[in-house]
């Protein structure tokens, strides 16, 4: 069996290094973060199944949170002379110096999933990331046509100063304010967990304005998955008693909506291989591209859930 | 009414019988704390029966600072030998890791689950007490090893998904109820006074205290300091395994990124602030656990006056350092000294 498997891994290196010197192919550098959550493998998988079916290829490094790595790692794609790069930064700030190198050596740049602080906005050619304003608005949305505009809201909130949780209660709050019926009565964070999401909202059931509670507004599923257990504990009906909507679009979201605890899940969408290799074809044949490019984004209510479960693949 | 009354008195009297045990200060700021809470955190302390079981934030006090609570009875043994367990919060990681993989992935019964879960926090606590009694290293570095890569564990066993289970008898765990009570009340209870018997019943830890003094002297009295300090890192595994165990069931899940995380820094705080000194020697067990439930009450009154989570640290930290300062008796001289060097002025100095 090993020896089997040996010849067949040895047989299928060959093919690649023959079919990769027969057909001048694309080649593409791509450093990711790491494999924090279940979100990051889904989006790295997403990546390398892509070039893989597009016969594009990939040279993949996994910088395991440190920007130190990362900038090894964009140094060896100069050398290798890739065609294009793609990165998802680990931090904001820090890339000018490897971004001018890299520009001398004339590789386009594509920035995935987060941005980059640069003073020169030539460094980079476009990035593609989810637009995180954009979900806390398909949320409040979503909120505003499901309750008429009526609605005594509780908010968890995710790690105080992530931008994720900045952005998506500002754009929640946008749509919110402009409905003079709706209203946040509590807000405080949960630090995007199960366990936290839960806790705080034992708290938020047992304070006095808490009976007035008609919707939770959770900043990720999993603080949602969490606050269900709290309102189920409470004698309550999440789902029913009190509406739900939660951004991401994980599996056991899904889950939940299917049993009618969750109401909405806006998604935030890792799997962003095909449009990012649709621009990276772009970038490399010299077209010009838009600077920022959203991800496509679903809005997902309990209708849909059954039906989408099992296409979930995060 | 009367049950206010029959609370605030038993508070009282219970700090009257500990009024000159080190317990009395963490005991006191406890007390202060709920009392403020009594008067300007409306509903509070509303207590109702709902589906047969007590609802309530005090509940949630009790039920959420379980596993600090389990936790800091390890630790404070740890701590009491002179070391320190930076592990802990990685340990419940992994334990709940296990836990859930046995019911939710292999499908096997929820006792083995436990049993699995459990024996993990026992091998972890094992490899720290091998690698600070048998290898000699500092507790602050050998234990720093499994907190790094304890996460990495649990996230290998969980192949970093959040696993989740339904099994009745794990969900009670954690959030089922004894005689109205979270059951988490009656584990704590029981694990206290397990602990309080293993070490006050016995010479152990007159041992351990011994150890944590003079390691050298204990030694040449023919005491093998190793083997005690073994075993308190086992036994803060075991507490750590059962803590993760609480945490897993509290939310039908292994959450092997969150669970327990920074949980070891709380449960250090615990020890201190339950009056037992990080330099080792003499340990108080009961002191470790009202300064858990003051870490938790703290939390809770927090979110209770929708206190944001950006400035949250702010008041926890000035009531740690408050109660930090009630016991320093240095600061307790000074202040004694003052009063009786001032010139004596209308409404007093000090």
């Amino acid at each position: 069996m090993n020896l089997f498997r040996s010849l067949l891994a040895a047989g299928l290196c060959v093919a690649g290094v023959l079919s990769a010197s027969a057909a001048d192919k694309l080649t593409v550098g791509f450093s990711q973060i790491g494999a924090e959550s279940a979100w990051r493998t889904a989006n790295t998988d997403s990546i390398k199944n892509e070039a893989e079916k597009r016969g594009i290829k990939l040279q993949f490094a996994d910088a395991q949170q440190k920007q130190e790595n990362q900038i090894k790692a964009l140094r060896s794609f100069i050398a290798q002379g890739v065609d294009v790069i793609a990165f998802s930064p680990v931090v904001e700030t820090g890339w000018e110096p490897v971004l001018r190198e890299i520009k001398r050596a004339g590789i386009p740049v594509v920035l995935s999933d987060r941005a980059v602080k640069v003073s020169d906005p030539s460094l980079f050619v476009t990035f593609i990331g989810s637009d995180f304003v954009e979900e806390g608005r398909k949320a409040g949305r979503w909120l505003v046509e499901k309750t008429g505009g009526k609605a005594v809201i509780a908010e968890l909130t995710g790690t105080p100063g992530a931008a994720p949780a900045i952005d998506r209660k500002k754009g929640f709050e946008e749509i919110i304010s402009t409905h003079p019926e709706m209203k946040i009565i509590k807000s405080q964070s949960g630090d995007f967990t199960r366990a936290k999401g839960k806790e705080v909202m034992e708290s938020f059931l047992k304070s006095p304005e808490g009976k007035q509670i008609t919707v939770l507004y959770a900043h990720n599923d999993d603080m949602a998955l969490g606050a269900i257990q709290a309102i189920e504990e409470a004698g309550l009906k999440p789902g029913k008693d009190i509406v739900i909507v939660s951004i991401d679009g994980v599996k056991g979201a899904f889950e939940a909506m299917a049993a009618g605890k969750l109401n909405c899940t806006v998604e935030c969408n890792p799997l962003i291989g095909p449009q990012l290799f649709d621009l990276i074809k772009k970038v490399a044949a010299g077209q010009s591209v838009a600077k920022r490019i959203a991800v496509e984004e679903g809005v997902y209510d309990e209708s849909q859930a059954a039906a989408e479960l099992p296409k979930r693949q995060y | 009414m009367w049950i206010d009354l029959v609370f605030w008195a038993g508070f009282a009297g219970l700090l009257w019988v500990n009024r000159s045990r080190p317990v009395f200060w963490p005991l006191l700021a406890l007390g202060l704390l709920l009392l403020f809470n009594r008067f300007t955190t409306p509903g509070f302390f509303d207590l109702e029966i709902r589906d047969g079981r007590l609802y309530g934030s005090l509940v949630d006090v009790i039920n959420q600072g379980s596993k600090v609570m389990l936790l800091a009875l390890g630790m404070t043994l740890v701590i009491a030998t002179g070391g320190v367990d930076l592990s802990v919060g990685a340990i419940m990681a992994i334990a709940g890791a296990v836990l859930a993989q046995v019911v939710g992935v292999a499908h096997l019964s929820v006792t083995v689950a436990i049993v699995a879960a459990l024996a993990a926090g026992l091998l972890a606590g094992a490899w720290n007490g091998l690698l600070v009694a048998g290898l000699r290293i500092q507790p602050i570095v050998a234990t720093l090893i499994l907190m790094v890569a304890g996460r990495g564990i649990a996230q290998l066993i969980t192949d970093g998904q959040i696993i989740n289970f339904e099994q009745p008898a794990l969900v009670f765990l954690g959030n089922g109820s004894l005689f109205g009570l979270p059951f988490t009340l009656t584990l704590v209870l029981a694990m206290f006074i397990f602990t309080a018997l293993l070490v006050r019943g016995t010479a152990l830890g007159l041992f351990i205290e011994a150890v944590g003094d003079n390691e050298t002297a204990s030694h040449f009295t023919g005491l093998s300091a190793q083997r005690v300090k073994f075993l308190v890192y086992v036994f803060a595994g075991f507490c750590a395994g059962l803590a993760g165990l609480v945490a897993a069931s509290n939310i039908k899940s292994a959450d092997a990124n969150h669970a327990g995380l920074y949980l070891e820094l709380d449960a250090i705080l615990a020890v201190v602030v339950g009056g037992t000194a990080l330099t080792g020697g003499r340990f108080q067990l009961a002191g470790s656990l009202v300064g858990a439930l003051l870490i938790q009450t703290l939390s809770t009154t927090l979110y209770a006056r929708n206190v944001s989570a950006d400035i949250a640290p702010v008041p926890k930290a000035i009531v740690i350092l408050a109660v930090c300062l009630l016991q320093s008796p240095v600061l307790r001289g000074k202040i004694a000294r003052l009063g009786r060097f001032l010139p004596k002025t209308k409404g007093g100095a000090a």
